[in-house]
């Protein structure tokens, strides 16, 4: 387990808050708001590419929009052609800065590492440890770096 | 864990089989990492879901592999497309999106693939036998090959499925390894009646509800019938992967993996009751509209519908015709097998859509107020993907509702 991010608090006076552990998918460095999902998201048929909007019926965060947040959410779902969509929001700018996961996720990784390679361009993406998973909060600032 | 490769693996990866495969190399040995995987295994067949437009970035990605020179060193199905070959004036695509499309299945056909143009490749002649190694994307298709073929893949997304393709090569890991094929998780069916078990509607049902509590675990299901149709598993496993990310599941003294609870590694699972109420209330998610609502439309056939769901759409369809636009998917090479059927199904007035599916492409235009399918699959996609508000039934009561053109579902199953 290396150390994956630094979770500050919305306060800006109250900069630094803890640090917390996770296991680095795929590397690279981030900072934004954390936008913690209630329930899995399939990339596709559930996010919109052209405009990073939740799109996906029922979902509870339906409407929200994931571009320049850390996306927290506990594992992905559904299709495989998620990978694609992720790749496709990267490429265009509406993807999330990074992702932080409950869970590995395979279709969301390769998303990303194919990214890496077309564009030079990824979100990094991390499984956190359930402690740490647990304790961030809807809407604080996280960084994610390497 | 450290990840050895031999040197096979090693010269590929160099480059010796170009530019192309080093890059499908480079993502498998990656993947291989994340996975912690101690070394690649071989696959003797893989099935495309790359071949699927989602835009510029899936195009980018073959015309990169392509340009490197890659080719499949194994037989590599692929699944549907944006497009449909046979029918082309059935998909609505503005031209560059419709162009665009077509050069990324021509690109998949020109690294080698076949043009099977299905999400059901296991409804094709030869598919994959118990205990076989594969590489297989399209959820549906993931767990129906492990769980009812008792073939072993994991859930290969797009991309990563090329580059199995390419290099003949995946991770060891997860439902490859005989440790990761066993349930985690045990669905006990109580206190359903012989009439609901015996009802198409209730596998998609069962499917959303398996989905929702097993996430990505394998899970293991007690009080399926022994005699359960490779149809109803498909419309299970097809549901299942929609609301969850199973892979696996296991039926008891159905599947071939799961003669006994112990073969399946249930008798240490948690285990999770499912009655008659949990199963309404997954047909409340699915299915929005109430009975005797009128429909727009039905569409069916999610995944791909077998010969033999076909031949009974046939004989459903001359007793009732269709009021309002019908429509099956399928595959080309179901249409081929059967001779009359493309006849008698437009003759009824259904439209027959193949090599895509009503819920990926714009196929279904002019339809006001709710449709109607037989797919727990269709039924999670559409009302995000298409707008549209969904009733689920089953393929019978899929005609006569399209007949009268109004939901028309059998609720005593219900009660």
């Amino acid at each position: 387990m290396r150390q994956l991010g630094r979770r500050r608090s919305g306060d800006p006076r109250r900069a630094f808050v803890g640090v917390m552990e996770g296991r680095v998918l795929v590397e690279g460095s981030a900072t934004g708001r954390a936008l913690v999902l209630k329930e899995p998201l399939s990339f596709w048929g559930g996010v919109d590419p052209a405009t990073g909007e939740i799109v996906e019926t029922g979902h509870p965060q339906r409407g929200e929009v994931v571009t320049g947040r850390i996306l927290i959410l506990p594992s992905g779902r559904g299709s495989s052609s998620s990978s694609t969509v992720l790749v496709e929001a990267i490429r265009t700018g509406t993807a999330p800065a990074g992702i932080v996961l409950g869970e590995p996720d395979d279709i969301i990784v390769i998303g990303a590492l194919v990214a890496a390679e077309l564009y030079s361009a990824t979100v990094p993406v991390v499984v956190a440890s359930p402690a740490g998973y647990a304790a961030i909060r809807d809407g604080e600032q996280i960084s994610l770096v390497p | 864990m450290t990840l050895e490769l031999d040197s096979g693996d090693r010269a590929v990866l160099d480059g010796q089989r170009g530019e192309g495969a080093a890059l499908a190399m480079r993502l498998v040995v990656k993947m291989a990492e994340v996975a912690r995987a101690p070394r690649l295994r071989d696959v003797t067949r893989a099935h495309i879901d790359s071949c699927l437009y989602h835009g510029r970035a899936g195009l980018d990605f073959a015309e990169r592999l392509l340009t490197g020179g890659a080719a499949v060193s194994v037989p590599a199905t692929l699944n549907v497309s944006s497009l449909d070959l046979l029918h082309p004036e059935l998909v609505r695509l503005d031209e560059e999106t419709r162009d665009r499309a077509k050069r990324l299945m021509d690109a998949y056909v020109a690294m080698g693939c076949h043009p099977t143009w299905t999400c059901a490749p296991y409804q094709l002649t030869d598919r994959p036998a118990f205990g076989e190694h594969i590489a297989w994307a399209e959820s549906n298709a993931i767990v129906f090959a492990n769980s009812v073929l008792g073939a072993r893949t994991n859930r290969y997304g797009d991309f990563i499925d090329i580059c199995a393709a390419i290099t003949g090569r995946v991770p060891e890991s997860g439902l490859h390894t005989d440790d990761g094929r066993r349930a985690t998780l045990v669905l006990r069916l109580e206190g359903l009646s012989e009439e609901l078990l015996d009802a198409d509607v209730l596998y998609p049902v069962l499917g959303h509800l398996l989905g929702r509590h097993a996430g990505s675990e394998v899970a293991a299901i007690e009080g399926l019938p022994a005699n359960t149709s490779e149809d109803r598993l498909k419309a299970l496993g097809a549901a299942a992967a929609s609301s969850g990310s199973v892979a696996l599941f296991h039926a008891i003294g159905v599947t071939p993996e799961a003669p006994t609870p112990a073969a399946a590694g249930a008798e240490e699972a948690r285990e999770m009751v499912v009655t008659l109420a949990d199963l309404r209330a997954a047909r409340g998610e699915l299915s929005r509209v109430p009975d005797g609502a009128e429909i727009g439309a039905v569409s069916v056939g999610t995944p791909h519908a077998s010969e033999a769901q076909l031949r009974h759409l046939v004989d459903l369809v001359r007793e009732e015709r269709p009021r309002v636009p019908f429509y099956v998917n399928t595959g080309r090479a179901q249409l081929a097998a059967l001779d009359s059927v493309a006849d008698d199904l437009a003759d009824a007035g259904v439209t027959v859509v193949t090599d895509t599916c009503t819920y990926i492409t714009p196929v279904m235009h002019g339809i006001t107020g709710p449709v109607m399918t037989d797919s727990g699959k269709w039924a999670w996609y559409a009302p995000s993907n298409l707008g549209f508000e969904v009733a689920l039934g089953s393929l019978q009561e899929c005609v006569s509702s399209a007949a009268a053109g109004r939901v028309i579902r059998d609720e005593r199953l219900w009660v």
